[in-house]
């Protein structure tokens, strides 16, 4: 049975949901000290997210093949229109048409 | 405690868990194939419980990256939320200790649009509104990561089934949300550039570090946006 716990794989989840707790807390402890924010480094902090998951996206679509290509952009097509799940959807099938019908 | 407030959160809740449960599915799902157990997928959603870094995480767990650099992405991911309670700290100034505890914890994208919503339009944000909402959100979200676990581990070759296109879509999707924001397309050329130089020349996972310490840097020394209110951040994939 592996349906358990590993002792490292709780240690490395309870850390960060230690991480993310902090995240969550940390607006709230800097606002009461601070008051504000300097507008430069909110600008910053702003741009942290698409920043760190931009770095997901392009290297798996630079090093993907031909089907992991076709399906983001498939994807990207779709999503500037349409709701997350469509998008989520049209990459799917067209990794699928890719793999089982064109043998990609 | 007032119970029509409960129930109203609840309510609200209950519509956002709704759209998250695939999402939920997708976590369990892609964390079983990454070699999580289903008791590891939800001690994740229950402790985490931030559904964009939680497949982070379990996208760099497959990579063999070492664990202080996944926390460091997932801290990364999630730093948003700081943005969040800054803002959300003028409406709750009223909780007690412990309840603020529970108020940070359940802090996601939607709770925080509708918590926000909610104190502007002066109706003010009560504990058992705020609470409903976030358990009506809460509980699904870990009962949908467990049941996607499950089925992870009844599924064949992800490939033929293509589950492993899914995350990389995931995220194009979670980046594509910004798109409305200022500075996006200057910040996402510059994460991508450097993402990807760092693949070449430096290597996996220092490219995740690379690139996204390149697009911060850009996003600083753009001109200032008059826009200053993060609330309209949150994308809408997200829990």
């Amino acid at each position: 049975m592996t349906d358990l716990i590993s002792v490292d794989m709780a240690l490395l989840i309870l850390a960060a949901a230690a991480a993310t707790f902090l995240t969550r807390i940390g607006g709230y402890v800097l606002i009461t000290r601070m008051k504000t924010i300097p507008p430069r480094m909110e600008q910053a902090l702003n741009a942290v997210p698409a920043a760190v998951l931009t770095t997901l996206v392009a290297p798996a679509f630079f090093n993907g093949g031909w089907d992991v290509k076709i399906a983001m952009l498939a994807a990207l097509v779709v999503g500037v229109r349409y709701p997350g799940l469509l998008l989520l959807g049209a990459g799917w099938a067209a990794a699928m048409i890719c793999r089982h019908l064109l043998g990609f | 405690m007032n119970r029509s407030e409960f129930k109203q959160g609840l309510k609200g809740g209950l519509i956002i868990a709704l759209s998250a449960a695939p999402f939920a599915m997708l976590f369990g799902a892609v964390a079983s194939d990454n070699g999580l157990s289903v008791m590891e997928a939800g001690l994740m959603s229950a402790t985490v419980y931030a559904g964009a870094s939680q497949l982070v995480g379990i996208e760099l767990f497959g990579h063999q990256v070492a664990p202080w650099l996944i926390v460091l992405s997932v801290f990364a991911v999630n730093f948003r939320h700081i943005l969040y309670s800054a803002a959300l700290t003028r409406y709750i100034t009223h909780f007690t200790p412990i309840q603020k505890f529970f108020t940070f914890f359940v802090l996601t994208d939607p709770q925080f649009a509708e918590a926000v919503k909610r104190g502007e339009s002066g109706r003010g944000v009560s504990f058992p509104w705020y609470i409903g909402f976030g358990a009506a959100i809460y509980f699904p979200w870990l009962f949908f990561s467990v049941l996607g676990a499950f089925f992870g581990r009844m599924m064949g070759d992800p490939r033929a089934l293509a589950i492993d296109v899914l995350l990389p879509v995931y995220f194009l999707g979670l980046v594509i949300g910004f798109r409305s924001k200022p500075g996006f397309y200057p910040v996402v050329v510059a994460s991508a550039l450097g993402s990807v130089l760092g693949y070449h020349f430096v290597g996996s996972p220092w490219h995740v570090s690379i690139g996204a310490a390149v697009g911060v840097v850009v996003a600083a020394f753009l001109p200032l946006s008059t826009e200053s209110v993060p609330a309209d951040a949150a994308t809408e994939m997200e829990s």
